[in-house]
């Protein structure tokens, strides 16, 4: 089978890869780029677990095929710190052990993100709707909202309760 | 030494420091099993049964062969024939034939999903090519899903080698019941002539799966004098290399087995399924080989847990004193024996003091995958039923029913009805927290149009120890490497470090734990039964304490004075006295320096096989609202309270019981396999097998009570299984007060 060129942005990075015609964005991530990062829970675009910001915008990586991503700036999980430093989310994920395995911790972060990127002041129910595509097993969601919550008025400039 | 008694003022033990393994999780470098690559490495791929039950006629894999880059093909013919006999380690009870037999059908598939052959390619994509070439030829049986159709006398039968044990006189036909268990203490028939008021229920729970987000996944590679590395995510690096080597038939010191990063568990990695086959792949292409589940795999082929019905019946007194209790339980165990109906008919009764008991189990197999350990395996199911039924017996004598379970809740010295004496429990403790806690003793508010109610339903697991290892290295600058052989799911690599640090006297972040592969550290059982921080901790604060102790000596040493006459406190070691001599103090860090000195390395490792894990009993409370027209049920408030012993690091115990009752929560109101007439699961995928979302929940407030476990160096008891078994009774219960109709089949919501 022959493979697709495709010339893309990743986390601010050029990047240009070769992929199958059924391959997903998820698979070149993963398989082809070495970005294992993002998780395949599901495949099916139910689990959340691949999340990333296409243009601005949040998608399952599962959802969308290698050679869509020509052309476009996706940002995945290993583009969310600024190298050594942490984003907000990261570090109150940390402090709030909003994680148990942590596997679907990096598509959580990318909705997370997307959900403040759009939404810097999002009420509870906001941001249990937002997230309401990405499962969680382990936590019952109750500190990955409240780290989620804590981020939010971080980045705004409040002062957080503590943990 | 017991650090409860002396002591008392911890000060690591009880904080919550960020994970030791969390900046890897939220940037995305931790590695899970489907995150491992190896040079030259073949993707591997199962095929896999279309039917329920059948007999396997013909495998023709001459065509997928010599298809390009197919480079390794495996049937059960690649695999022995492996006697009966009983597993050695794992979760639950386990033979060897069966699991050889559920990893790679032999003869007959019993149950949609099961592995008839393994492919090795060069790309997933030749893979799956292949795997649509491979032509199996089956011979369609009748099938049975549900468990009291699959004890029927005419049911389809799938083990025709199969008879009931446990039952006189010994059966001399073949049946797909497996097993009869019998509890008996007192007279039960006698307590119900003695009662003044009787309750009974019938209740029913669908098959659910653990649904740990990530697939089953794990790399292999065998080099060609057949020593073997095993890269994969479970819950026992020492379960993979046993069961792989025992059904490959090699000797354990030839598999390494390195456990990755894994991506929940829940019970249902705690045996293998692609291991073996890709060890097998691995041999026969000389290469590496890298398999995962899809999740449909997941769904249709790795372990849920039992669907089951249950029969209850409790008799008491005008005051509320229980003075029978009978319970039948007969549980799904899936393609093989080893449903967990055991601790099913232990738990639902284990939290009461009660004179007459009756519990008879049956283990019943049925056209499903073999069922897997899930979180408290087997008591969810068991205290559904008995927490509805005491809910109902709380009504029908107009008590409270904090009270009717105060009233006869297991107390130090109460003997269970399977065996054991409780001792040193926080049962009672759980229930008066519960009850002065803000959730209830604030009202209900109904408001007009609406249909609310409140559950309060109970849980117990015993909780287990067993073989852990535990490991403690003091690097040359003072710092610590803490190894232990469990799997960390939870957060355990945390909780391990802290006990170091607290016995060490050095700050939390001084010391890096790891995961030790099996050639690293000394065996230890599975991540299960709430082991890990009581056993692996035990391993590990004694380790720690030996090192102390090497300390110690090293500063008598270097000063020297006998060992006696040093004391260690707070990261030093400071001469016991002033008959000891006038010394500065020797920190951690300069002892470590002239470690070379005086001696070598300063370095301990600890096996132990932990007896004394402290049984733990929960309490929660749920506010529910019903819509009455769709069935619609909002949980609106949920409280989860618990005896954890102790908190070592409170923020991932919280974690434990806020997770356990979500997916408690989940199992009450939304999830269930559901088979077509073919015995084939409709809805093996995340969008119609319905996990709990976080738009689903409030915040679940997490109430811990602290009983000591005097077994336990730190006074832990176990807590990742409790919080799952309430939340099916305390929904049911909230749903009850809400619209007056006992719910008597899970799920509850309407699909």
């Amino acid at each position: 089978m022959s493979k697709h060129h495709v010339t893309t942005t990743i986390n601010g990075e050029p990047v240009e890869f070769l992929c199958e015609p059924q391959e997903t964005v998820l698979d070149v991530l993963r398989n082809t780029l070495n970005l294992t990062g993002s998780k395949e829970g599901c495949a099916s675009g139910d689990c959340g677990a691949c999340s990333i910001i296409c243009d601005g915008k949040l998608m399952c990586s599962c959802l969308m095929l290698g050679v869509e991503a020509e052309g476009h700036s996706l940002v995945t999980i290993e583009g969310i710190a600024q190298g050594e430093d942490l984003h907000p989310l990261q570090r109150q994920f940390l402090e709030h052990a909003a994680l148990q395995c942590g596997f679907c911790t990096p598509g959580l972060i990318v909705a997370s993100k997307a959900l403040l990127d759009e939404n810097p002041n999002p009420t509870e129910e906001e941001a249990r709707y937002w997230l309401a595509g990405n499962l969680c097993r382990c936590t019952g969601y109750d500190k990955v909202i409240r780290a989620v919550m804590d981020a939010a008025a971080e980045m705004r400039g409040e002062a957080v309760r503590a943990a | 030494m017991n650090y409860i008694v002396s002591k008392p003022e911890l000060k690591v033990v009880g904080t919550r420091p960020v994970r030791p393994d969390g900046v890897d999780k939220v940037t995305g470098r931790a590695t899970f099993g489907a995150d491992m690559v190896l040079p030259g490495m073949l993707w591997g791929k199962v095929k896999r049964s279309p039917h329920a039950h059948a007999r396997i006629l013909k495998i023709d894999t001459s065509k997928a062969v010599k298809l390009p880059g197919v480079k390794a093909i495996v049937t059960a013919a690649d695999f022995p024939n492996i006697a009966s006999e009983e597993a050695f380690v794992g979760e639950g009870p386990m033979n060897f034939r069966d699991l050889s037999r559920n990893c790679i059908a032999r003869d007959k598939v019993l149950y949609e999903g099961h592995a008839v052959a393994a492919v090795a390619a060069i790309s997933q994509s030749v893979a799956d090519q292949a795997l649509d070439l491979i032509d199996v030829q089956y011979e369609v049986l009748p099938h049975v899903i549900d468990v009291e159709e699959a004890m029927a006398p005419d049911a389809p039968i799938l083990h025709d080698d199969l008879f009931t044990a446990n039952v006189e006189p010994k059966p001399t036909k073949a049946s797909n019941i497996a097993k009869r268990v019998y509890f008996n203490k007192g007279d039960v028939e006698a307590g119900f002539r003695d009662a003044d008021v009787v309750v009974e229920g019938r209740y029913t729970t669908a098959p659910v799966h653990q649904a740990y987000i990530e697939p089953h996944a794990c790399v292999v590679s065998v080099a060609a004098d057949g020593q073997a590395q095993v890269y994969s995510s479970s819950q026992g690096q020492f379960m993979v290399r046993a069961y792989c080597a025992k059904l490959l038939g090699w000797d354990i010191s030839e598999i390494r087995a390195v456990p990755l990063e894994i991506g929940g568990g829940f019970g249902g990695k705690t045996l293998v399924y692609l291991e073996p086959l890709a060890l097998a792949l691995a041999q026969q292409s000389g290469r590496p080989v890298k398999m995962q589940m899809t999740r449909e795999e997941v769904f249709r082929a790795s372990g849920p847990t039992s669907g089951t019905t249950i029969e209850v019946k409790l008799g008491a007194k005008r005051d509320g004193t229980i003075v029978a209790a009978k319970e039948v339980l007969k549980y799904q165990a899936g393609a093989f024996p080893g449903s967990p109906v055991q601790p099913g008919c232990m738990c639902g009764f284990a939290m009461y003091d009660l004179p007459n008991v009756e519990v008879i189990g049956y283990d019943v197999v049925s056209n499903r995958p073999k069922v897997a350990a899930y979180r408290a395996p087997g008591a969810p199911m068991s205290s559904y039923a008995v927490e509805s039924a005491l809910d109902d017996l709380a009504r029908k004598l107009g008590m409270d029913p904090i009270a009717l379970r105060e009233k006869n809740g297991a107390r130090d010295g109460t003997k269970t009805h399977y065996g054991p004496t409780h001792r040193d429990i926080g049962f009672l403790q759980t229930l008066e927290a519960a009850k002065q806690s803000e959730h209830w003793k604030s009202p209900l508010k109904p408001g007009p149009g609406k249909h609310v109610g409140r559950g309060l339903a109970c849980g117990f697991w015993f909780n287990i120890g067993g073989e852990s290892s535990g490991a403690v290295h003091i690097n040359e600058d003072g710092t610590a490497s803490v190894v232990s052989g469990s799997p960390d799911i939870g957060g355990s690599r945390a909780s391990m470090a802290i006990m170091a640090a607290e016995v060490l006297g050095i700050p939390v972040d001084k010391v890096r734990p790891i995961v030790g592969d099996t050639a690293s550290i000394g065996f230890t059982h599975v991540t299960g039964g709430s082991r890990v921080t009581f056993a692996t901790g035990m391993a590990v604060t004694q380790a720690s304490e030996q090192v102390v102790e090497q300390l110690k000596q090293r500063a008598a040493q270097i000063w020297d004075i006998p060992p006696e006459a040093v004391d260690w406190r707070d990261g030093a070691a400071y001469p016991a006295g002033s008959n000891a001599g006038a010394f500065e103090p020797l920190s951690l860090a300069e002892i470590a320096l002239r470690a070379g000195k005086t001696g070598g390395p300063i370095t301990s490792e600890v096996s132990v096989n932990a007896q004394g894990a402290g049984p733990g009993f929960g309490a929660h409370i749920c506010d529910v609202e019903v819509d009455r027209e769709t069935g619609q049920v909002t949980i609106l408030r949920y409280t989860a309270v618990q005896d954890v012993g102790k908190a070592i690091h409170p923020s991932y115990v919280e974690g434990q019981i806020q997770g356990g009752a979500a997916q408690g929560i989940g199992w009450a109101l939304n999830e269930e396999y559901i088979y077509n007439d073919k015995g084939q699961m409709e809805n093996p995928g995340f969008l119609d097998y319905r996990c709990p979302v976080a738009s689903d929940l409030p915040m679940v407030e997490a109430i811990m009570v602290e009983v000591p476990n005097p077994r336990h160096p730190f006074g832990a008891r176990g807590v990742g299984e409790v919080p799952i078994i309430p939340p099916m009774a305390a929904v049911g219960n909230a749903i009850r007060d809400a619209i007056g109709i006992r719910m008597t089949e899970l799920p509850m919501a309407p699909p």
